[in-house]
């Protein structure tokens, strides 16, 4: 039985979306084999893990944030690989908005600057009170990156990525270095490592089991 | 040394020297084969994007964002005829973008993309409507797609002082990606170094920079929003 925090994993694309394409590989099977792997690893770890899918579906967006946003304190993370690079270059994402827009001419700003927001929270904007959370969750995940994947940056990078800005959690999406390979087994070989370099910076970031208080 | 084995030894020479010519020559075709398609490419591009001319264009440096790497573009000032009009010359930069590659590691743009649209809203927001090839050809990854993106951000910023904001459609549409990943639903922060500093609120809006052209204004996300596109 899981009593852990909830992760959301979620293998980007599926069915006719395949993602990027090499000659060999495309995108939609490597993630959801890093998938699976990173679910077993978090179930070992205690965490309760729930993938956005189990097989070649293609949820929507929308879709995809809802299932994490129907949990309470989940975590989601979003797997990809991108069709160019070295292999085994491997990047966390998180969502970076906007600033809020003043126009060039202030009487134009059509996003007017409050400072207190109390209305309701626009769906595509549903990331954003959780932008530091996902900063801090990326950044985590990328310093166990960059400890196994030696190519790889030591901070994470901010991007509009569209897999986590309707996600009302801490987000972030993972990168890997590329379906282009010639040898398959050169990427698909790295997803275990790289599926253990995720569950250890989702661990750093909110522990599967709580720490305990001393009792007065 | 036994009679056959000498034949079978001059007939794999023999093998080996007319295939390592074949190879030659197939590089060779192959080379032939790039330049004409880079050929055919350039007089495609004359004829559909032919350049853009206006009175008041006057040869200056223009800093012009190609990738450096896979993960970062860096400038290259480029001496352009270029407008005084912000318009004209964002459309001007942004062709330079495309076209003007030094080499095909540094583009970012794929080669088949054009610029359709270009025009900027009185409130600062610029709006590029690139052709399907955009979408198409750009190679699909969070990190591919956002030099695509940094690429003609840091290329408009540095041109065209009064653009504050991005906004990127395709064909005329507002799409959710770029080529799988790259959220293309909102707009895209512009910070020109020589902006000037925000005016004080006005009561009456000024008109538009310059009108847009033919094109489907962007759905708007902000309900306040009161600027849109009109007809030329």
């Amino acid at each position: 039985m899981h009593i852990g925090p909830v992760v959301v994993i979620d293998p980007g694309h599926g069915g006719t979306d395949t993602g990027a394409r090499g000659t060999t590989l495309v995108e939609k099977d490597v993630v959801l084999q890093v998938a699976k792997i990173l679910r077993a690893e978090l179930e070992r770890l205690g965490y309760r893990a729930v993938m956005t899918r189990n097989d070649d579906s293609n949820p929507s967006y929308e879709d995809r944030a809802a299932l994490v946003n129907a949990y309470r304190d989940a975590i989601f993370v979003s797997l990809h690989v991108s069709s160019t690079g070295v292999t085994g270059d491997t990047r966390a994402y998180f969502y970076q908005f906007p600033v809020p827009f003043q126009a060039a001419d202030a009487s134009l700003s059509s996003e007017p600057v409050k400072q207190s927001f109390r209305g309701a929270i626009p769906w595509e904007e549903a990331q954003r009170p959780f932008s530091d959370q996902s900063r801090r969750l990326a950044n985590l995940v990328q310093i166990e990156l960059a400890h196994r994947f030696p190519q790889s940056p030591n901070a994470p990078t901010p991007a509009a990525v569209r897999n986590l800005r309707s996600v009302a959690a801490p987000a972030a999406a993972v990168e890997i270095s590329s379906v282009s390979v010639s040898d398959p087994i050169a990427l698909t070989s790295l997803s275990g490592l790289l599926a253990a370099s995720v569950a250890r910076g989702i661990a750093a970031f909110r522990p599967a089991t709580p720490p305990v208080t001393s009792q007065p | 040394m036994p009679r056959d084995l000498k034949i079978a030894l001059g007939i794999l020479t023999v093998a080996v020297l007319v295939g390592l010519i074949s190879l030659r020559g197939l590089h060779q075709r192959m080379q032939g084969l790039a330049e004409s398609q880079s050929s055919e490419e350039k007089a495609r591009r004359e004829v559909l994007a032919p350049e853009i001319k206006t009175p008041t264009d006057a040869p200056q440096g223009a800093r012009i964002y190609w990738g450096a790497g896979q993960d970062r573009v860096t400038s290259t000032t480029v001496e352009l005829a270029l407008s005084a009009d912000p318009v004209e010359r964002g459309k001007q930069v942004l062709q330079a973008l495309i076209a003007n590659t030094p080499s095909p590691e540094q583009r970012t743009i794929p080669a088949d993309a054009e610029l359709l649209a270009f025009y900027i809203l009185p409130d600062g927001t610029a709006i590029a409507d690139f052709s399907d090839a955009l979408s198409s050809e750009t190679p699909s990854g969070i990190e591919s797609e956002q030099l695509v993106v940094d690429s003609i951000s840091r290329t408009l910023e540095n041109n065209v002082a009064t653009v504050r904001r991005l906004k990127i459609l395709i064909h005329g549409q507002e799409v959710e990606t770029l080529a799988g990943h790259l959220d293309l639903t909102g707009f895209f922060d512009l910070n020109p170094p020589n902006a000037a500093p925000l005016a004080p609120a006005q009561s009456n809006p000024t008109p538009a920079t310059n009108p847009p052209n033919a094109s489907a204004p962007p759905k708007s996300k902000h309900p306040g929003s009161t600027a849109k596109p009109r007809p030329k």
